[in-house]
Order: C-alpha cells, then sequence, then structure tokens
C-alpha cells in the first residue's frame, strides 16, 4: 500500500459513523429469529456430524465399544426388573417385563437427552470460543445423539416385548410417530436447560434429583393405576405429564393389556402432540434470546 | 506501507491514505469487564444450589476485573496488525470480544461479516481421529459438505501431522500439543476470513510449520481480509504485519509502524 498523504475525507468522522457509513455491524449481535433459524438450517451438516462423532466418541474407550449402546439399557431393565418385578412382585399387572421395560426405556430417552443437554454448553466451551456458529447446533446434535441411542434400545425393547408373548399388530406403527412427538418434545427441553445449565453449573447437580423425581411421577416402575388413589386434581396433573403421556403412547402401541391412566386415545395424542409443540418452540425460542452470552464468562 | 502516525492513541483518527480504505473493524472506545467466579461459597449441597437457583442470585464471591479501559482503533482491508504487550494487559481479551464472544461493558465494536479467532486453545474432540476433526471442524466454520471433501486432505498435509507416519487416523488425544495445534492452525486457515484473529498460534509447530503458516497468513492478507495477531514472539509479528498496536493494562500505549512500536516496547521491556 503506498501512501501519498492525502487528507483522508472521513477524517470529522466519529468511529460510530465511519462504521455505519461502510455497513459494518455490531460485533456478536444476535440475528433476528428468522435469519437465526436460517442460519441453523445451514448447519445442518455440521449438526448431524457432531451427533455422529458425539456418539463414536462416547464409547471409543470402552472395550465393548458400541454394544454398551444395547448392554446399557438391558442391565438397567434387568435391575428394575430384579427389585420391581420378583422382590416386590407386582402381580397385578399382566407382562410386568414389558410394561416395565417400555416405561424406562422412554422415560430413560428423556431423562438422557435432558441430563446431557444441561451439559451441551458447558462441556463444549473451547468450540464455543474458538468458533462461531449458532449454539443452537450444540444441543439439536445432543438431542439427535440421543436419538441414535433410543433407536439402537427400540431394537432390544421389541425383541423384549415378543419374547414375552405380546402379538404383533398394525398399532405397532404407531410407535413411530409417538417417538418423534417425544424427540421434538426432547429437543425443546434440551434447549430449555442448556442455556440454564450454560448459566450456572450448579444445574448439573440439581438435575438427577428432578429427573428421579419426574420418573416416580410417570409411572415407569409400578402400575399407574396406583395413580388413581391421590386426590383429583392430582391425578389431573399426572395425567397431562408429558412422560406419562408418551409412555403411555408406547404402551398402546406394543402392549395388548397394559393398564393405562389415560382412557380417551384421542387425549393421549392431543396432549403429546401439544407438548411437543410448546416444548419445541418455547425451547428455541428461550435458547435464541440467550444466543450472544454461551462462552462469556 | 501506511506510515504516517500522530498521537498514538488517535491513530486510527488521523490516519492518512490513497484511495477510499475500506474499514474492516471499528472499535469505538471499548471497555470490558470480566465476572471471575471463585468457586462456591455458599455451601455446595444440591439444596443450597437449588435455592440460588429459584433466587437467581449469584454466587457471593464474584470478582471484576476491568481488563480492557476504553480503547479505539480501526482495521482496514488489507491490514496485518500486531498486538503486543505484558501478560494481562488485555491483548487476548480485545480479540475475544471483536470475535463476538465477549460483550463490551461501554463503546462498541464493529465488524464487517463474522470474524474468526483461531487460538491455540481451540479444541476439538480429542477422542476422534484427526480425520474426523478435520471435518467436524470444517462443517462448524460453515463449510459446504462437498467443499470440505474436497479440502481434507490438503488441509492434514498443510498441518504436517502425516510426516512422521499415518497419525491423522488416531484419536487426537494421542497428539502432542504441537501436532494438535498445527492441526487446528491448519483447519481453521483453510476457510477465506474477512477478520482473521490469531491467538499466539503461529508460536506453534516446527521451523518448517511455521514458515507456511505465515505464509498462508500473507495469503488470506491478500484474499482482501484483515488480520490480527496476538505474540509475544515479536520476530513474528515483526515478519507480519506492518502495524502494530502495544496495549499495557487495558489501554493502548502506542499504535503505529511495526519497527517503531516494537522498538519502544523493547526499550520499555528492558527497564523493566
Amino acid at each position: 500500500m503506498a501512501t501519498t498523504a492525502l487528507v483522508d475525507p472521513d477524517t470529522g468522522l466519529t468511529q460510530a459513523q465511519l462504521a455505519a457509513r461502510h455497513g459494518l455491524r455490531v460485533a456478536g449481535e444476535r440475528p433476528s429469529l428468522v435469519e437465526y433459524s436460517r442460519r441453523l438450517w445451514a448447519y445442518r451438516h455440521f449438526i448431524a456430524a457432531y451427533a455422529n462423532a458425539k456418539l463414536v466418541a462416547s464409547y471409543s474407550n470402552a472395550k465393548l465399544g458400541q454394544l454398551w449402546q444395547v448392554l446399557t439399557p438391558l442391565t438397567n431393565a434387568a435391575v428394575y426388573y430384579l427389585i420391581f418385578g420378583v422382590v416386590l412382585a407386582q402381580n397385578s399387572i399382566p407382562n410386568f417385563i414389558a410394561y416395565l421395560t417400555t416405561g424406562l426405556f422412554i422415560f430413560n430417552f428423556t431423562q438422557s437427552a435432558v441430563l446431557a443437554g444441561t451439559q451441551s454448553i458447558s462441556s463444549n466451551l473451547g468450540l464455543i470460543r474458538a468458533l462461531h456458529f449458532p449454539r443452537a447446533s450444540l444441543p439439536l446434535s445432543t438431542t439427535i445423539t440421543q436419538f441414535q441411542q433410543l433407536l439402537a434400545s427400540m431394537v432390544v425393547l421389541v425383541g423384549i416385548v415378543l419374547v414375552t408373548g405380546e402379538p404383533l399388530t398394525w398399532e405397532w406403527l404407531l410407535l413411530v410417530p409417538a417417538l418423534l412427538l417425544q424427540a421434538v418434545f426432547n429437543a425443546g427441553v434440551v434447549l430449555l436447560v442448556a442455556r440454564l445449565g450454560a448459566k450456572s453449573s450448579d444445574l448439573k447437580q440439581v438435575m438427577p434429583f428432578i429427573m428421579r423425581t419426574w420418573m416416580y411421577g410417570s409411572g415407569v416402575l409400578y402400575s399407574v393405576s396406583l395413580f388413581d388413589r391421590l386426590p383429583g386434581w392430582a391425578t389431573t396433573v399426572v395425567q397431562y405429564n408429558p412422560l406419562l403421556v408418551y409412555i403411555e403412547l408406547a404402551r398402546y402401541s406394543l402392549l395388548e393389556e397394559a393398564p393405562l391412566l389415560n382412557e380417551s386415545l384421542t387425549q393421549l395424542w392431543l396432549v403429546g402432540a401439544g407438548w411437543a409443540l410448546v416444548a419445541g418452540i418455547g425451547g428455541f425460542i428461550y435458547f435464541w434470546r440467550g444466543e450472544q452470552e454461551y462462552g462469556r464468562g | 506501507m501506511v506510515d504516517h502516525f500522530d498521537a498514538p492513541t488517535e491513530a486510527s483518527a488521523t490516519m492518512t491514505r490513497t484511495q477510499e480504505r475500506i474499514p474492516t473493524v471499528v472499535v469505538d472506545d471499548a471497555h470490558i469487564i470480566y465476572r471471575v467466579h471463585q468457586g462456591a461459597a455458599g455451601g455446595t449441597t444440591p439444596v443450597a444450589a437449588l435455592r440460588r437457583l429459584v433466587k437467581r442470585t449469584h454466587a457471593p464471591n464474584v470478582r471484576e476485573v476491568h481488563a480492557v479501559k476504553g480503547i479505539s482503533f480501526t482495521a482496514y482491508r488489507g491490514e496485518a496488525i500486531g498486538l503486543i504487550g505484558s501478560n494481562g494487559s488485555g491483548k487476548s481479551t480485545i480479540l475475544r470480544a471483536i470475535a463476538g464472544l465477549l460483550p463490551v461493558n461501554r463503546g462498541a465494536i464493529h465488524t464487517q461479516g463474522q470474524p474468526s479467532l483461531l487460538g491455540v486453545n481451540a479444541a476439538l474432540l480429542n477422542d476422534l481421529s484427526g480425520e474426523r476433526n478435520v471435518v467436524l471442524g470444517c462443517l462448524a466454520m460453515g463449510m459446504h459438505p462437498d467443499d470440505v471433501a474436497k479440502q481434507a486432505a490438503g488441509i492434514i498435509d498443510f498441518s504436517g501431522i502425516n510426516e512422521r507416519g499415518d497419525f491423522a487416523s488416531l484419536p487426537m488425544r494421542t497428539y502432542s500439543s504441537g501436532m494438535a495445534a498445527r492441526l487446528r492452525f491448519s483447519i481453521a486457515a483453510a476457510k477465506k476470513h474477512d477478520v482473521l484473529l490469531i491467538d499466539e498460534a503461529l508460536a506453534t509447530g516446527d521451523k518448517g510449520f511455521r514458515r507456511r503458516s505465515e505464509q498462508r497468513v500473507r495469503e488470506l492478507r491478500e484474499g482482501a481480509g484483515t488480520v490480527f495477531l496476538v505474540s509475544h514472539q515479536l520476530s513474528s509479528v515483526r515478519d507480519t504485519c506492518e502495524r502494530t498496536i502495544w496495549l499495557e493494562s487495558g489501554v493502548i500505549r502506542m499504535d503505529g509502524p511495526t519497527d517503531e512500536v516494537i522498538r519502544a516496547y523493547e526499550a520499555y521491556a528492558n527497564s523493566k
């Protein structure tokens, strides 16, 4: 750059005027919701690749590798069956093993997504501080990783359900939309806890308690008919518990004689879809509003 | 070369020029205050944590550090600017603010496009192979999968991690720190950036890699970009930058041609 000492015509401008004149934008500004969604869509390849990478990486140090994807849910089911099926002998439920594992695997989908989601920002600070990308990519890829895990455990579940004598019917196909609704619900909740967890790492300590309470309120381990003994308003609350709804949808589609808390199937689907919508959209907007805060401090 | 700088702290306002120069980064009286958490004080039990969450209060011992105290300058297209100063003078902080990763508490920072920060701490996934990290890193920078496939081999060659056997297919945790830093630099340098912020990254690697990376920085500048370089190695600042800003305790001490600023800085550092 050779300079002949000409006087700059801009000299009179302040820094802000100079920036405005050349169309510069404020660093780290939050894009509009539409623009943010568009950018996120442009990063879909990254989201998918990152989800896959996480899945591979999580087992890379284990000798049995990705076999754990199937072994972990199986072991879990065996332990709970031992306690609730054999020791406490819940005979009131026909085909208790299938009832228990369905509830357990469906609940575990949300539980592991939420627990991983709480840390999806705080455990990736290196990446966040180094590169600029829509931060929602991280919680979303966490949800996808958990969905991939779910598919493996669904293979196990179908095996268990068939072996325990349930007939294969057309209703099984209803499991697909039920799981998709739950996945959208999970994505919303993961976005929510990702922002909360990014601000305060204390949430990581509290989350297991919340999930444990949620599990007991979702009729995973025992018959949902126990909830009928609660006062009326409490039963209503439990009836609208999203996880109970998704578990009942799965039990309805896979099992023939499982006790259900919600009598009306239409209501189950409506509540399930409603929760997916509310959580999905609400979680996304809530996460977007914090976009410029992630990775700071 | 730019050669007329008057009062150091107002260099950008009094800068001389030939034709219309296009600013890429305008920093206008920026103040940055850090909040540093010194660990939990009010008990670490879940109950205490829950209480803090509900009340939305912060842990009591949060300290504030005023890292940058009113900095103004303008960077133009095609410039390479070195940032020097003692440890803790606010060099890395101002880079992170330009990248949009830290908020300014007062003042403003305007940028053209999205500046990319390239630091040695840019962690990728240590459990994955170098090849997969290349793909992930490129996708994270917003590159299209087709372009990534085309460039992946070139990036690994540039980093030189395969010079001693096939390291690209091994997990990154098996790499030496120099190898990992080289790979990270190669990934970040694979994309054209409007504004590239380099934090100490050129110091990594052996002589051959340093020559290659300095060459790469020069190419990035010629591609109409602006490059900022934070370094304690004055030689690499001298080799790559024609303009240098000297920061000391969060304020600009001098802003001008590299030779002059470095001479003054060396005199200052030796007299301490």
